[in-house]
């Protein structure tokens, strides 16, 4: 295919005008309004369907909703969780669950946000909520285990909870 | 056509079957599955689950006795009126079966619906999940939704059957698998259905629960999670867990197993079919004795008594070939001997015999057996340490030791001779896995692996070579015990060998026995060999 | 004795003076850059970034000097960064910052070397800093580099040529190649930019000194999109930092020539700033003069940078060699004419 070069006129082929023309754009642009957001001590804002880094929710009644069911270790992309499945306790009010996780541990280097973890959960225990800047100091630190993902979840109301009659 | 078998038709397949068999193994043979959860090939056929309904007819005849053809130039079928259940009808000569037609998958959609009606959500915490004929059939006749709002009969849950067992009966189908399996096989009629209609639920009678050693096999048969074993309850999800092909070690039957694992640890056992050897069934004794493979005691370094310190030393696997061989050289050959466990593959076996000529022998290993799977024998391997020439009397050596004549004694797994007698030893060599008294008095150790670690063969009480897989990479530290042996007779002068089928292949030529085989040839299923 | 304290002490003020400036020459790109872009640039370390120069220079410090496996000839390796930053501090000592200070009951010039052929020593050492780029190409033993540093030096030994004919005609109208000469006539007379016979030199000056200190729309040697960084891309620390300050401080010295030569140098054209300084604040004040003189010029570099595109190889090398070397010597002629006619001295 042949390309049609436009036909420029003597003051377009002397390149000048444009220069100049150039260069009254750039300078133009030194006193208008600055886009800049100061990061640190001005947070961008979140809006509603945002998706953080994945945490575990309690119920209302305060009780672990995850029962260790793995689907999420199953479906992560990047296999950053990784669950141990253990037992409720016995005598406690939510032992009809049976099931939940002694540890729970999501490998914040490894996560991408993708949400699928949110997605497959068939308990609604875990949720991509609003935090974006997880950061430590070591690879440790960034190994979240299952307190501080239920202390970061916190309780999420809604209102279905299959398990209580049970 | 010979006279035992008949042809018939399943979906537009033609199938060749022998007479008696039913529908769903006659539809197996075509690669055809019929749906089903009371039927088991080897328990005797109830027929009340209902999910196995095929549409079956039979050609129309003419007056002459010939099938009619249509005006379709096809032959004319006359089909029942209601549909029939696969497992307990055999087949016939000329019969048409329709496994996939709209009404047959209309019934099955109506049985699943039944059958969910009562059923929890369970999923996320029942460990059948992944493995269940529920869910499975659920996502090909299920709906998505229930059209059922009225409260569920609830049951006794998570009450424990036995000590191994936890039966949930508001997971149960009601398929009676489990109470035909106590009854038929196990021999101990322990199970049974009280209440009716929806609120039938499955119990034992009191003070009569399961105690055979067969209980945990109801688990595998149950074919959703209404029975599971407390052993693996909880323990991981199946998909997770990677299936590999093995053989029980616990006795001379040496059931054909499965050993599911992920990463680095053993979940569980269970049995793999092999009619010639344990058919689909496996004791409960041989399917929990796999906890020593995780045991945190395992020795994980080699290590030299040091006579100057007064300990144990941690070794270098090259230094401690080194200095394990430079001292056998300088041991006399005739003073040497070996024992050999009977647990040990045949390879290993082999390999140890080249060691010493004049003493070699295994510690048998007698137990109380059932006339099923449980053996007397409880070596897997006495068979395989016989032809490799290693003899049961190992008195022979204690006594060799006690009256001097054996100063050098290599020991591969066992854990026999008393110590005063190891203490007489001039060198003592142990490969084993777990600290006992036969490694507290070794010179040298050196950490074998377990036999989920290693491959190799075993040859059972029938005589029965069978196979052997890797299911998880060797503990860090340890080496299969043949590459230990055959980097020891490398240095010695002998062979080096790199892979289990050298090693095999060589056994080969020297055991008569096992001429002409070789590891693909004994395959998953194993194969006899001339004793 | 007295010679040479004062001249070492001339050399010290104007290094700190030079690299100082040359510091916050980066600072201010950045800032300017941002605000050209909407942006608000270096705020975090000091006010409104001011110390961010130190920053920079610390963390340059601080970094590890890589020495990459590949490179055979450390010792031309090690060259090639301090060649391409001498020359242009060396030129600076051409180059009179100011008229006189009367310091100490002397006068004291404000003039490392007052040299009777200073453009001559200028264009000359200035040139030798293409030795630092190709030394730097040719040592790093890998490709990109050394198109880079092929590039370099074509382009610089193309432009160097226009750049020393632009400027005959200025000379030829002095009649000197003292720079003081140069400072001394502007007074006396008129800046070289209001004379309209000198303005075709002063463009052609300009660009070329554009294209002969690498910087956009001529920064070929640097291409990142064809050449990751060029010359440089296998320095890092402060050898990297090297050419770093090499290329601003040629912008600078360039600014300075430009200054010099058409725009009065220290001079403004009005008492008492257009005879040579008798006390040490107007002195000073020439200096100053100088110096904001020079930072409009570096800010026309950081401009044009930051508005034009960079031009093609082939352009570049055609407008040099078909455009502007034709054109400078047609400019001698012309100015000879002019200056035969109606000027002169």
């Amino acid at each position: 295919m042949l390309v049609q070069r436009p036909k420029l006129t003597f003051w377009e082929r002397l390149y000048l005008p444009q220069v100049l023309q150039g260069l009254w754009q750039t300078l133009s642009h030194i006193p208008r309004k600055k886009f800049t957001r100061q990061y640190p001590e001005e947070k961008p804002p979140l809006y509603g369907k945002y998706r953080g880094a994945p945490e575990l929710v309690r119920d209302p009644d305060g009780r672990v909703k995850c029962v260790a069911c793995q689907l999420c270790e199953f479906v992560c992309p990047p296999k950053a969780i990784r669950v141990v499945p253990g037992f409720r306790k016995e005598g406690a009010s939510d032992a009809s669950v049976e099931k939940e996780p002694s540890d729970f541990i999501i490998n914040m280097n490894r996560c991408i946000f993708c949400g699928f973890c949110e997605e497959v959960c068939p308990e609604e225990a875990i949720f991509l909520l609003r935090d974006f800047s997880v950061s430590g100091y070591s690879r440790e630190e960034m190994q979240f285990h299952k307190d501080k993902l239920l202390e970061l979840g916190g309780v999420r109301e809604d209102k279905i909870q299959k398990w209580k009659n049970k | 056509m010979a006279d035992n078998t008949v042809n018939l038709t399943i979906d537009d397949k033609a199938v060749v079957a022998p007479k008696g068999m039913n529908l769903i193994e006659a539809a197996k043979l075509v690669g055809i599955e019929i749906p089903h959860y009371c039927y088991h090939p080897k328990l005797c056929i109830a027929g009340n689950c209902r999910m196995c309904l095929v549409d079956v007819g039979m050609p129309k005849l003419g007056a002459d006795r010939k099938p009619e053809i249509g005006s379709d130039g096809k032959m004319v079928v006359m089909f029942g009126p209601k549909l029939v259940i696969g497992c307990n009808t055999t087949v016939a000569d000329g019969m048409v079966v329709l496994t996939k037609s709209p009404k047959v998958v209309k019934a099955r959609e109506g049985v699943m619906e039944f059958l969910l009606i009562n059923h929890p959500l369970d999923c996320p915490i029942c460990d059948q999940a992944g493995e269940c004929r529920l869910q499975e059939f659920s996502v090909d006749y299920g709906k998505a939704e229930s059209r059922f709002v009225e409260e569920k009969v609830h049951k006794p849950k998570k009450t424990a059957l036995n000590a191994k067992i936890t039966l949930d009966d508001e997971r149960c189908i009601l398929c009676s698998r489990c109470i035909r399996f106590m009854r038929d096989v196990a021999g101990q009629d322990c199970l049974g259905f009280i209440q009716r209609g929806s609120h039938s639920t499955l119990t034992c009678y009191l003070g009569n629960e399961p105690k055979t050693n067969y209980d945990l096999n109801i688990v595998d048969i149950c074919p959703v999670g209404a029975l599971t074993s407390n052993d693996f309850r909880f323990q991981q999800r199946v998909w997770f867990l990677k299936q590999t092909k093995s053989i029980c070690p616990n006795c001379a039957t040496g059931c054909n197993t499965v050993i599911w694992s992920r990463e680095d640890v053993v979940y569980r056992q269970t049995p793999r079919d092999n009619n010639d050897v344990n058919q689909c069934w496996m004791c409960d004794y041989g399917r929990i004795n796999y906890k020593f493979i995780n045991d945190p005691h395992r020795l994980t370094t080699p290590s030299v008594k040091s006579a100057t310190l007064g300990q144990r030393v941690n070794l270098t696997w090259p230094e401690a070939i080194r200095q394990v061989v430079d001292k056998l050289r300088a041991a006399k050959r005739d003073s040497l001997a070996v024992i050999g466990s009977a647990r040990a593959t045949t390879e290993e076996l082999y390999l140890l015999k080249k060691f010493s000529p004049s003493f070699a022998a295994y510690i048998p290993r007698v137990g109380t057996g059932d006339n099923f799977l449980l053996n007397t024998d409880r070596n897997p391997n006495a068979a395989g340490a016989m032809l490799t020439g290693f003899s049961s009397d190992y008195s022979v050596i204690a006594d060799g030791i006690a009256d001097g004549k054996i100063k050098t004694l290599i020991v591969l797994g066992e854990d026999a001779i008393v110590p005063e007698l190891l203490a007489k030893l001039e060198l003592l060599i142990v490969l084993d896995i777990l600290p006992g008294k036969t490694t507290e008095a070794a010179h040298y150790i050196l950490p074998g692996v377990t036999f989920a670690e290693k491959s190799g063969t075993f040859i059972n009480a029938k005589n029965r070579i069978q196979r052997l897989n890797p299911a998880i990479p060797p503990l860090v530290g340890t080496k299969p015990e043949h590459l230990i042996l055959s980097a020891l007779l490398a240095e010695l002068g002998g062979k080096r060998y790199a892979t289990i089928q050298e090693v095999f292949a060589d056994m080969t030529r020297d055991v008569p026995a096992l001429a002409g085989l070789n590891l693909s040839k004994i395959g998953d299923s194993g194969v006899e060999v001339k004793s | 004795m007295e010679f040479v304290v004062i001249t070492m002490a001339k050399i010290a003020v104007m290094l700190g003076v030079l690299l100082t400036v040359v510091a916050y020459t980066v600072w201010l790109e950045r800032k300017v850059c941002a605000w050209m872009q909407d942006r608000v640039g270096p705020n975090r370390v000091g006010p409104f970034g001011l110390l961010q120069p130190l920053a920079d220079g610390l963390k340059m410090m601080l970094k590890e000097d890589v020495l990459p496996r590949h490179i055979t000839d450390k010792a031309l390796y090690t060259l090639g960064p301090l060649m391409a930053m001498v020359p242009a501090l060396v030129t600076a000592g051409a180059i009179p910052w100011g008229s006189q200070l009367p310091l100490f009951g002397r006068q004291i010039q404000c003039v490392v070397a007052n040299l009777n052929a200073a453009v001559l020593v200028v264009f000359a050492t200035s040139s030798f800093a293409v030795y630092g780029i190709v030394l730097a190409g040719w040592a790093s033993n890998s490709k990109y580099p050394f198109l880079g540093g092929v590039r370099s030096s074509a382009q610089m030994i193309s432009y160097e040529v226009c750049l020393a004919l632009s400027v005959v005609p200025v000379f030829m109208q002095i009649g000197s190649l003292s720079l003081c000469h140069m400072v001394e006539y502007q007074t006396h007379h008129t800046w070289m930019i209001f004379m309209p016979w000198q303005w075709p030199s002063f463009l052609i000056f300009i660009i070329s000194a554009f294209a002969e200190t690498n910087r956009t729309p001529f920064d070929l040697p640097e291409a990142e999109q064809e050449l990751v960084a060029g010359y440089n891309t296998e320095y890092s620390s402060m050898k990297f930092s090297m050419f770093f300050l090499g290329e601003y401080a040629a912008m600078f010295v360039m600014s300075a020539m430009m200054v010099t030569l058409f725009f009065g140098g220290w001079s403004l054209p009005f008492a008492p700033f257009n005879r040579p300084a008798t006390t040490l604040w107007i002195g000073l004040a020439h200096v100053a003069i100088f110096l904001a003189k020079i930072l409009v010029f570096l800010f026309l570099y950081i401009w044009i940078r930051w508005t034009i595109p960079r031009v093609r190889y082939d352009q570049l090398m055609a407008l040099g060699w078909k455009i502007f070397i034709p054109l400078t010597i047609v400019n001698i002629v012309f100015v000879g004419i002019v200056l035969a006619l109606w000027g002169g001295r």
